[in-house]
């Protein structure tokens, strides 16, 4: 075995991470494919993103339980060297979507995504446990308001409903059960940390306020507390499924909304079902789920089937751009940009989190795509035109409109161009003739001429397909 | 497309973000409370410009109190809800959705655009002048146009050269241009990417002409209003403008900052019902100023927290002047945790507004029936 087709690399890393550049192309199509997911898989080899710079930057992110700082979550997405690991943090933060706008001073939602980090690719029960002891969660779903006697279901619904289940599992009585459950379930007050900032909350169990009685939870029977109720619902089938739909969702294709769920069956039963035979045969891990995922063909045929998310849209075109490198006072409209195109990272809308696929888009949130890609291709500086420009200058000194195209359609990743779109930017491209590189004056025009294209690229139907 | 005959009803809503102070925006001048609630955070009483023996507005409002006296201004006492939210992002939420109890999805101005425009045939029948939709407008079916920036407002904005620009739209064009058989995702992004094109060329034009010897202030509040009123007079179908004035989260250093907010908020609500007059395009507008939660009534020595009841104001030439409800009590015994308790729910509101004036069904949009206030008179 030798290699890998350099569009099924490309494909593999849009999904498992944000994109690669034609540069770690080149380096990843001398391996083997198995070898690049399990890299990907086992990301723990790999150093963590350096955040001296970062911490220097943006003072706000030394604060322990600072405010929610998207832009560095987006930097961290650009420069890691664990993609999936960033990758997986956002899928978790898709199915278990916590707004830090519940109040004007909830418990630190930096703090969740960091777990979500670690937790990326572990087993479902470590990862349901840890989201139940989770401050930012406890609160954004109540389950602080959760007593002995007076419980709230808010917490209990949500885990079995839109965490782990889907509708139509399960009763009301085995929520109300579940509720019970995680009574006293709750977190500490903050700590001053002076003068500034805080010490995070933490988990804290109160005995006292936990009903220990008797409770039937999903067909059993017995005095449970919350880590019984979380070891229960990992075993359920519906839970295999559930997940698997979701990952399938993220990774492969583009399924109805959720709430559709209980009553449209899946795009593709097929890979559902092996996906859930991978939950069942690895007890859960989600490495395990995504090797077969990402080892599938229905992975590898799914190719440009999902609409990009704007959190994939903006930092696989920064990537494109080759920027965000080093933090920068301006990086905070990096967030502005994705919130603006629908995804306010670390503000989902509802606790039902984005809705995903063809309701990204709308007119607003189109413009807002194609302005944004366009503008951060404008600099004939940038890496993405410098490369091109080496590229079409090697040889001879000239490059044909075709070679134009071809060079900026796979730069921008963007192979699933239309014929009607590759005439129309060819006939566009020809329109200004041969490029030159023969003298200074020529390249700086050239240059230009590279810039426009790939800003038509990225403005594209196609480009909007991840 | 568009009837250029009939003047329709149209509603300008302008948010204020971060919570209006109500209580020093429209001040119990001649309650003692008043000043041992606000040792610090308070207006001085021979500053005032008085409604009546209890209420004044505050002396940084004097172009509103202009409307006010001119009796094109109705001021709503005591507006909010049960259980006021306390966070600007819940807050908000819920004057949006009309859903105090639970977080849903679609806002009442973008219910009521499905109503007026079922088939979605304008995508200027409701724009947001900001970044992005606001939830009150988003509902599935309904179309809305958001515009940052109407001068420069459209695709490939950033391209500086005049030419470039042109032939990336032309492209842009082409690449759009529906395709059959491409599958419906595909031509749905076509179908909305031609649209863009066409509700820019269509504003674009449509604003061409556009002159006023009304000289609007340089700040926010005043561009969006200016922009509200260019499009407006544009009459290019437009039934909802949307936009909002940002700052009101007043925490600390209030005395300072809360006057400018309202010189710029008075001024250029004026500004812009003078410049619709001047073009013999008033009468068909009304407008709605809200905010998300009143302040604390206790002042914190700089500032004041978020609190709950709140006022709103309604203003046009067709608006039932005065005061409407009841401003709530000072009393402590009467104050929810320490914030006023509102007297009148911004649902019923939102009916008198849809009801009377835009001529729509309100118990959809709003979720039931609440007591509306006799605003409007339509003519």
């Amino acid at each position: 075995m030798s290699g890998t087709d350099r569009e099924l690399v490309a494909h593999l890393m849009r999904r498992a991470g944000f994109g690669a550049t034609q540069d770690e192309i080149d380096i990843l199509e001398l391996r083997d494919y198995e070898d690049i997911v399990e890299d990907l898989l086992n990301p723990e080899q790999f150093p963590e993103p350096e955040e001296d710079v970062a911490r220097r930057y943006w003072i706000a992110l030394n604060n322990p339980d600072g405010p929610n700082y998207p832009a560095y979550w987006i930097y961290r997405m650009v420069n890691t060297l664990r993609p999936t690991e960033e990758k997986m943090a956002l899928f978790w933060h898709h199915l278990f979507p916590t707004s830090a706008g519940k109040s004007s001073d909830p418990p630190s939602s930096n703090v969740q995504i960091e777990t979500f980090r670690r937790n990326a690719l572990a087993d479902f029960e470590t990862i349901l446990l840890d989201l139940a002891k989770d401050p930012a969660m406890i609160y954004f779903l109540d389950n602080s308001e959760n007593h002995n006697g007076e419980p709230n279901e808010n917490w209990g619904r949500e885990l079995l409903e839109l965490f782990s289940m889907g509708v139509g599992n399960y009763t009301e009585s085995d929520i109300k059960n579940a509720a019970r459950a995680f009574t006293g379930w709750t977190f500490t007050q903050p700590i001053p940390l002076d003068p500034y900032a805080r010490y995070p909350s933490e988990f804290l169990y109160l005995e006292n306020d936990h009903d220990d009685g008797e409770k039937s939870f999903l067909g059993e029977t017995g005095p449970f507390n919350g880590e019984d109720i979380i070891a229960i619902i990992v075993k359920q089938p519906a839970t295999a499924k559930f997940l698997s739909r979701h990952l399938y969702n993220f990774f492969v294709a583009d399924e109805p909304q959720v709430p559709a769920w209980d009553n449209v069956p899946p795009l593709d039963p097929d890979a559902i079902d092996i996906l859930v035979k991978a939950y069942i045969d690895s007890k859960g891990e989600i490495s395990a789920m995504l090797r077969v995922l990402f080892n599938s063909e229905f992975f590898k045929n799914g190719r440009f089937k999902k609409i990009k998310s704007p959190t994939e849209l903006v930092v696989g075109t920064v990537k494109i751009a080759g920027g965000m490198k080093f933090p920068e006072p301006g990086h905070t409209g990096m967030a502005d940009a994705a919130a603006a195109m629908g995804q306010g990272l670390q503000l989902p809308p509802t606790v039902e989190g984005w809705h995903t696929g063809k309701e990204w888009i709308d007119g607003g949130t189109l413009t807002e795509r194609v302005n944004f890609a366009v503008n951060q291709l404008a600099n004939t500086s940038a890496d993405s035109t410098k490369k091109i420009v080496d590229y079409l200058s090697a040889e001879g000194g000239t490059a044909s409109p075709n070679q134009l195209v071809e060079a900026c359609v796979a730069a921008t990743g963007c192979t699933n161009v239309t014929d009607e779109t590759r005439s129309a930017l060819i006939e566009s491209a020809a329109s200004e003739g041969v490029l030159s590189f023969n003298t200074e004056t020529a390249t700086k025009s050239s240059a230009a001429r590279i810039a426009s294209m790939l800003q038509s690229i990225v403005s594209s139907i196609e480009y909007q397909f991840a | 497309m568009v009837t250029k005959d009939a003047k329709k009803p149209t509603l300008v809503v302008v948010q204020l973000a971060g919570g209006n102070d109500f209580m020093n925006t429209i001040i119990p001048y001649s309650n003692g409370l008043y000043y041992d609630y606000r040792p610090t955070v308070r207006i001085a009483e021979d500053t005032v410009l008085p409604i009546n023996d209890e209420l004044a507005f505050n002396p940084n409002a004097a172009p509103l109190k202009e409307l006010y006296d001119s009796g094109d201004m109705a001021i709503i006492q005591g507006v909010g809800y049960e259980n006021s939210s306390r966070s600007h992002f819940r807050g908000m939420d819920i004057w949006h959705t009309c859903e105090p109890n639970s977080v849903a999805t679609e806002g009442w101005v973008g219910k009521a655009i499905r109503e007026l425009d079922p088939s979605g045939e304008n995508s200027l029948t409701a724009i947001n002048f900001g970044r992005g939709l606001p939830r009150a407008m988003v509902a599935s079916g309904a179309t809305a146009t958001s515009i940052g920036d109407l001068d420069t407002y459209g695709l490939m904005t950033g391209v500086q050269a005049e030419q470039q620009r042109t032939q990336a739209l032309d492209l842009f064009q082409r690449i759009y241009t529906p395709a059959i058989g491409t599958g419906p995702v595909q031509e749905y992004l076509a179908r909305t990417g031609v649209d863009v094109l066409r509700g820019a060329e269509i504003l674009k034009n449509g604003i061409a002409t556009y002159s006023s010897n009304v000289e609007y202030a340089d700040n926010p509040i005043a561009k969006s209003l200016r922009d509200v009123s260019r499009v407006h007079i544009a009459d290019l179908g437009t039934r909802i403008f949307y936009t909002h004035h940002a700052g009101y989260d007043t925490h600390a250093n209030e005395l300072p900052t809360h006057p400018k907010l309202l010189t710029d908020l008075s001024r250029a609500i004026n500004d812009f019902f003078r410049d619709l007059r001047n073009h013999n395009a008033s009468e068909n507008v009304v407008m709605l100023v809200f905010t998300e939660f009143g302040r604390r009534v206790q002042d914190n020595h700089s500032g004041t927290d978020h609190g709950a009841g709140g006022g709103a104001f309604v203003i046009g030439d067709r608006v039932n002047g005065g005061l409407h409800g009841a401003y709530p009590s000072l009393d402590l015994s009467d104050l929810e945790f320490g914030d006023l308790r509102h007297t009148y729910d911004f649902r019923g509101l939102y009916s008198s507004l849809l009801e009377q004036w835009m001529g729509v069904d309100s118990n959809p949009i709003v979720g039931g029936t609440y007591e509306q206030l006799p605003l409007l008179s339509r003519a």
